[in-house]
This record gives C-alpha cells, sequence and structure tokens, in this order.
C-alpha cells in the first residue's frame, strides 16, 4: 500500500471521529446518565466535571465534516443525503444539549425544563449517531456519484442496533469518567455501574461484530481473508483483556483505570469499523480515491492542518491538565 | 418536475432561515468583541474604573452570543452536504478547504483564549489578558475572512477550470482574493461594528430614559452615538465601492436591486420607490429621478446601465425583493447617519443626555444594525440568483436528491428549535441588557470584589451571568 494523499486524509479524518468518540462520548453519555441521578447538587457535580472541555470536544465534529467536506466532497454529498433525517435530528440535539448546558445554571424556575433538553439533546444526539454509523457500516446506494437509495434507506433492525449500542457504549463512557473525576457517594453509586456496564459493552461489540459478519459477506472476507486473520485476532482478545481489567480495578482505588481501559476499548472497536471500511470511504462502492478533491484542495488543506492540528492538540492536553482532579460539590464553581 | 421545485424552494427557505438566524450572532460577537478591546485598551490607558465596569457588562452579553454563534453555526457546516449535494460534490473542492481554515485558525483561536478573557481575570496579568481579549476579537475576524472570503468567491468566482463538471482550484490567492471579497470583507466588518454601536447606544438610551445617569450608561451612550456618527458615513463610502464592484462582475443583480428594465440611453433615472414585477417586466408605480441612477451607480452625468431585459428571463433575480430589501438598507443607514448627526449637535450643547426623544429615536434604532445587516445580505445573495456559484452553478442544479417530505419535515423541526433555543438565547441577552452596567457593578461594590473573576461571573460562557434569567 502507498501512501497518497488520500489516504493522508483518510487518516487525517479517521483521527479527528476518533477523537470526538473518545472525548465527546463520556460527554454525552453524562447527559444519558443525568435522569439516574438527582441526589442534593449531583447533577452540578456531574456537569462540572465537562464544563470546561465540552465545548473543545464537540469542536471535533466541526473538524471533522469540513475536513470530510474539503478532502472528499463526494462522500460528504453522498453520506448526508443518505441520513438526513439523522443528521438535523442529531444537529438539533446537540443544540438543545449545548444550550441546556450553559442556561441551565441560570435558570430557577425552569431548571427542569433545561435538565429535560440536556437529557433528550444527549440522548437524540447519541442515538442518532449510532445510527449513521450503523447506516455508513451497512453500506449507502451510490449511482453516478450521487446519493440513490431510499429516503428511509437509514432505518433498519441493525441501525436501530447500532443508535441503542452507541446509548449503553457513551452512558458506559460517562459512568468511567465520573468514577474518575468524583469521589464520595455519588462516585460510589457511579462504581456499580461500572462491571455490568462494561459487560453490555461487550456483548453489544460482539453481536455487532457478528451481524457485521453473518449479514455482509465482503466485511467477513476483509475480516477472515488472507493474512487479515492472523494480524485482526488480537482484536477481541485485547477487548476482553481490557473487560478483564476493568472489572479487576473497578474496586480499587485506582479511580482512573477504569476510564482508561474503556477508551482502550473504544479504540479497538473503531479500529475494526476502520478495517471493515477501508479503503472504502462510503461502502459498498464509494473509495477514497473516488470521494476525493482534486489534489490541489487536498494540498492546500494538508498545509493548513499540518500548521493547526499540534497547536490545536497542544491546547486541548493544557485545558485537560489545568481541570484535572476531583470535581465535588460547592466548590467555587465553574457556574 | 414539480416535486424538484418544491424541495428546492424548501431546501432555499431552510438555508435562507438558518443562514439568517446564525448571521445575527457571529455579527453581535464581531462587533461586540472589538469594542471590549477597545474598552479593556482604554482602561489599561487610563486606569478608569468605568471601562473596566464596561467591559464586564459587555461581555456577558458577548459570551451568549457567541455561544449562540458556534451552535447555529454547527448546523450551517453541515447543511452544505446535507441540502445541497450538488454544490458540495461539484464546488466543495474550493468551499471545504476555506471552511477547514476557518475551524483550524479561527474557532480554535476563540475557544483557546475565550476562557482566560471571560474568567481569567484573577489567573493572569492584566496585559496577558489584554491579550487574550485582542485574541478573541482576532478569531472572530479571522472567522469573517475565511466565510467572506468563500462566500464572495460564490459571487465571483476565479482560479479555477472545470474538469469532467467539477470545480478544480488552480490558484488558491485567486481565490480568496476574489474581485468581491475585500469589499465585501470591508463591508461587512464595518456592519458588525455598526451592529454593536447601535446596540449598545440603544441599550444605553433604555437606562437613560429610565432616569438612570451613571458613569457607566452615559459613557457608553457617548461613545456608542459617536461610533455610529463616524461608521455610519465610511460604511457609506464601503458599500457605494462594493456597488461599483457589483456593477462590473454582477451587472443583473444592479438591474434588479433598482428595478430597472430597459437600458435607458443618454442616461439612467433612479426608481425612488415602485413595485418591480417580475411578469410584466416593468416596475409598476414608480417615482424616479432622472440622472439620479447614473449619478450613484456609474458617477456620472450620463453612464448607462444594462436593464434587466438584456438577461434572459431565466438569468434574473428576484426584482422585487432585492429592490425593497436594498432600499430598507440604505434607509437604515440614512437614519443612522441622522442618529450621528443629531447626536453631534445635542453633545455640542451640552444636551446628549438630557433630550428625551433623541433617546427614544436612539432606543428605536437599537435594532437598526442588524435589520440593515439582514436586509444587506438578503440583497447580495437573492441578487446572485438563479446561480449558488455565479454563472458557473445553477441553485436548481445544487440541491439534494430528496424529497419534499424529508425536506419539509427537517424545515420544520428547525424552526420550532430555533425559536426555542434562539428565542430563549434573545431573551437572556435582552434580560442582561435590561440589568445595566451599574446594578452588577453595585453589588459587587458591596461585597468588595469589584471585577473578580469566578466568583462573580461563573466560569462558562453562557452561565457567565449572576442572576436567575427566569424570574
Amino acid at each position: 500500500m502507498t501512501i497518497d494523499l488520500p489516504t493522508i486524509w483518510a487518516g487525517i479524518i479517521s483521527l479527528g471521529v476518533f477523537l470526538y468518540l473518545l472525548l465527546d462520548g463520556f460527554d454525552l453519555g453524562i447527559g444519558l446518565l443525568f435522569p439516574f441521578f438527582n441526589r442534593e447538587g449531583e447533577r452540578e457535580v456531574m456537569l462540572n466535571t465537562v464544563a470546561p472541555v465540552w465545548d473543545g470536544n464537540e469542536t471535533w465534529l466541526v473538524l471533522g465534516g469540513a475536513c470530510l467536506y474539503g478532502a472528499f466532497p463526494v462522500a460528504y454529498s453522498t453520506l448526508l443525503p443518505a441520513v438526513y433525517l439523522p443528521v438535523i435530528a442529531m444537529l438539533c440535539g446537540l443544540i438543545f444539549r449545548g444550550v441546556a448546558f450553559e442556561i441551565r445554571a441560570r435558570a430557577r424556575r425552569t431548571q427542569n425544563l433545561w435538565d429535560l433538553a440536556f437529557i433528550m439533546g444527549s440522548g437524540t444526539a447519541t442515538f442518532c449517531q449510532g445510527m449513521i454509523l450503523g447506516t455508513l457500516l451497512q453500506g449507502i446506494k451510490i449511482v453516478d456519484g450521487r446519493f440513490a437509495g431510499d429516503a428511509f434507506g437509514w432505518l433498519s433492525p441493525f441501525s436501530v442496533f447500532c443508535g441503542l449500542g452507541l446509548l449503553v457504549t457513551y452512558a458506559t463512557l460517562g459512568c468511567g469518567w465520573l468514577v474518575m473525576k468524583t469521589d464520595g457517594d455519588l462516585q460510589r453509586r457511579m462504581r456499580m455501574l461500572l462491571k455490568p456496564s462494561s459487560l453490555l459493552l461487550l456483548a453489544i461489540i460482539g453481536l455487532i461484530s457478528l451481524w457485521t459478519v453473518l449479514g455482509q459477506p465482503a466485511v467477513a472476507q476483509r475480516w477472515f481473508g488472507g493474512h487479515n486473520f492472523v494480524y485482526f485476532a488480537p482484536v477481541p482478545l485485547l477487548v476482553l483483556a481490557c473487560v478483564v481489567g476493568i472489572f479487576r480495578w473497578a474496586d480499587s482505588s485506582h479511580d482512573a483505570r477504569a476510564f482508561i481501559l474503556m477508551e482502550a476499548i473504544i479504540f479497538l472497536g473503531y479500529s475494526g469499523l476502520l478495517i471493515s471500511i477501508f479503503p472504502n470511504i462510503v461502502p459498498p462502492t464509494l473509495s477514497i480515491w473516488a470521494a476525493s478533491a482534486p489534489r490541489s484542495s487536498q494540498i492546500f488543506e494538508l498545509f493548513g492542518v499540518a500548521i493547526m492540528l499540534p497547536i490545536i492538540l497542544f491546547y486541548s492536553a493544557l485545558s485537560y491538565w489545568v481541570f484535572r482532579g476531583k470535581v465535588r460539590h460547592g466548590d467555587e464553581g465553574y457556574h | 418536475m414539480l416535486e424538484t421545485s418544491d424541495v428546492l424552494v424548501l431546501a432555499r427557505l431552510q438555508f435562507a432561515f438558518t443562514i439568517s438566524a446564525h448571521i445575527i450572532f457571529p455579527a453581535i460577537s464581531i462587533g461586540l468583541a472589538n469594542y471590549l478591546a477597545v474598552l479593556e485598551g482604554l482602561w489599561l490607558a487610563t486606569g478608569k474604573l468605568v471601562y473596566r465596569e464596561l467591559y464586564f457588562f459587555w461581555s456577558q452579553i458577548f459570551a451568549v452570543g457567541f455561544g449562540m454563534g458556534v451552535v447555529s453555526g454547527v448546523v450551517m457546516s453541515y447543511e452544505f452536504g446535507a441540502n445541497w449535494a450538488g454544490f458540495s460534490r461539484i464546488a466543495g473542492s474550493v468551499n471545504g478547504p476555506l471552511l477547514t481554515y476557518e475551524v483550524l485558525t479561527a474557532f480554535f483561536l476563540e475557544s483557546g483564549f475565550l476562557g482566560i478573557m471571560l474568567f481569567g481575570w484573577k489567573r493572569v496579568g492584566a496585559r496577558l489578558h489584554f491579550l487574550a481579549t485582542i485574541l478573541v476579537a482576532l478569531g472572530t475576524l479571522f472567522s469573517a475572512f475565511w466565510i467572506l472570503a468563500s462566500n464572495s468567491w460564490m459571487q465571483t468566482p476565479q482560479g479555477f477550470q472545470i474538469v469532467d463538471g467539477r470545480v478544480v482550484p488552480l490558484d488558491w490567492l485567486k481565490i480568496v482574493f476574489n474581485p468581491s471579497f475585500p469589499f465585501r470583507l470591508v463591508h461587512m466588518s464595518l456592519a458588525a461594528f455598526i451592529v454593536a454601536a447601535t446596540i449598545v447606544a440603544g441599550c444605553a438610551a433604555w437606562h437613560l430614559l429610565k432616569g438612570r445617569r451613571g458613569e457607566g450608561i452615559t459613557k457608553s451612550f457617548s461613545m456608542a452615538v459617536g461610533m455610529i456618527l463616524v461608521t455610519a458615513p465610511i460604511q457609506m463610502i464601503a458599500g457605494d465601492a462594493h456597488g461599483l464592484n457589483t456593477l462590473e462582475h454582477q451587472p443583473a443583480k444592479i438591474a434588479a436591486i433598482e428595478g430597472l428594465w430597459e437600458t435607458e440611453k443618454g442616461s439612467t433615472s433612479l426608481n425612488l420607490v415602485g413595485w418591480p414585477d417580475m411578469r410584466q417586466e416593468r416596475t409598476k408605480y414608480a417615482l424616479s429621478v432622472p440622472h439620479l441612477g447614473s449619478l450613484i451607480l456609474t458617477h456620472t452625468w450620463s453612464g448607462e446601465i444594462r436593464g434587466l431585459k438584456e438577461f434572459a428571463p431565466e438569468d434574473r433575480p428576484d426584482s422585487t425583493i432585492v429592490f425593497w430589501s436594498f432600499r430598507i438598507m440604505v434607509g437604515m443607514g440614512l437614519l443612522m447617519l441622522l442618529l450621528g448627526v443629531i447626536g453631534l449637535v445635542l453633545r455640542l450643547r451640552n444636551k446628549l443626555y438630557d433630550t428625551r426623544w433623541f433617546q427614544r429615536f436612539a432606543l428605536m434604532m437599537g435594532p437598526s444594525g442588524l435589520i440593515a445587516l439582514l436586509a444587506g445580505w438578503i440583497t447580495t445573495e437573492v441578487g446572485r440568483q438563479p446561480w449558488v456559484v455565479y454563472g458557473v452553478l445553477r441553485t436548481a442544479d445544487a440541491a439534494s436528491p430528496l424529497s419534499s417530505q424529508q425536506v419539509g419535515t427537517s424545515l420544520l423541526i428547525i424552526i420550532i428549535v430555533y425559536f426555542l433555543v434562539f428565542g430563549s438565547g434573545v431573551y437572556y441577552m435582552l434580560k442582561l441588557m435590561a440589568k445595566g452596567p451599574e446594578a452588577g457593578d453595585q453589588a459587587a461594590d458591596e461585597r468588595g470584589d469589584v471585577g473578580t473573576g469566578s466568583q462573580r461571573f461563573g466560569n462558562r460562557p453562557m452561565s457567565h451571568a449572576t442572576d436567575p434569567i427566569d424570574e
């Protein structure tokens, strides 16, 4: 495999989406856990753990969209119409969630309403993202560089299952994050969720893999054909190892380990997804080369990314460092 | 065929609605961010507390507007692909990279320094804080730079080649610095400053009318009215130059703006008012002044301007809309100029803070900057029709292969969500303005912590203010 511009761009966008899953996952997960935690001050603490970083996390979604648009306009212009209504619903969910995040702290009379907006917004955005991923995995019908499928092609048992799966995934991440960032009673109750939720996550990853293999011979061929099987065999084993690790440390004082292992599971699952798709960008027919923008566009854009991406990564890491440590109720807060 | 045109109309309505709702907030952000930089600079230079008080007050309103601009902007970046797949496929090679540059250079600069700007008073020194404010203000301008480069390229495209029906960029310098870009950048930046000035003047006028005479209120009234006096005439000159540029590159747009159907020989008159009728191909009830068209549009006594009939009917923009949107913009500009001049006269007579009818006028003019801005954008965008990339790609060929049910449903959802969410946001901003700069400062004085960080202001942009918003 030679390294050419489209491959580099596929790598950059994969990295962007991965960082989005890694960072916004736990932060949407907090919205999903919200309905079950409402003792005195708990919700404030949960929000405060992500208050300084959530909008930075979401910026990766904007960057991913812009890069896809600029580097692979054909993928952008076929994928989005194919998942039209889920995309619109996801954006509305993110709007509600983002605004609720900020206004909730200043509202008294209408606080319940903003809580509801936060929960529903997080849930809608997550479920729709899962459905979009599921639809992409299943493949989108493209004729002559245009989307040619059904208006409701995104609605299938598989895509709905992926939506539900992502809800569990993000909630699990949120749980791991909160075990790391809180203490006391809230942490104790979050800790109780660690084991069952990671088992559920394992089951979902297993089911989605099985479903993909059985439903799509082309993907099965990719996974098991030739030498690939040897390279990819460690992936499920590593996932299992991570779950074992979560069980091992769930009740220990190493508060960060469960969360880190969960993020590792996300990385492994995401690599499985990439293997299923690459070198296509919109399965089953559109490859990264066919979807590419002209060379002059990809080069021009690459300049910007090469200079700015390291700076952005540095800034993001810095912001996590500045706000490290436990968040407690009544802290001179972020709100 | 009916189906296709329905989808097109719905998609255009949706774009018009989402972009109009969006542009309000970045315009406020650009204007206020720069106002805040000026305030902080003045505070550092003079040491007068009133500037810091005003900085705190307006930074709360800025923070809300900024947040609203971010969330409404995310929608825009995905709408290009969802509703305008044809546009993305054919011209995404130009617009995509420009948007990516906006995210990389502006969004991250803003989010990087917004935190320090809003909450960093205790954590960093005064100079570094000032630097953060300047960088955020620069970030808003960078953002305008890239998005206007993208929009201007769609108006006056160059530096590319069409290969296999798709745009292939050849020269990025030519693409970014296309003929209409410098004019649009100047016109829009000034417009954003004017938006902030009219809002600040309107807010101060409201408090003056309530009988409040605190230094923060009189100072901001004086600054804003002065700013309008300076910027309104400059904006007119910039707008005039922009118009000459449009006449050169998009003559059909100018003809539509003026409701001009025939190419008048010898000289061109100007329709002051009238009702352009696209079907009858004439401007009804026109009240026109001879030679004025030539004078304004070509800066000569007898310049000729090509009428709409010289363009094929399918290449004409809707004259009824742009004729009036343009006149609303110009009308607002003239009223602003009047406001500035009366302000000057009253100031010279020492009556600036004691003339109630002038304060009522300034209050009514509060939204005039935004109205002019929206009317101006409607003029330039509707005037570009029926093209999405002028002369290259028709809007009808830019839409996505969607059903009208899909686009109609999303339009409905978006309208409801926007009214709920951005309605709350605007309500919140107005509530903050109604409190006025004095209130926050007095409370802080009592606690002895004037202008300190997180205790007073919280640590997040939109939860930056102190009081509940729903009581």
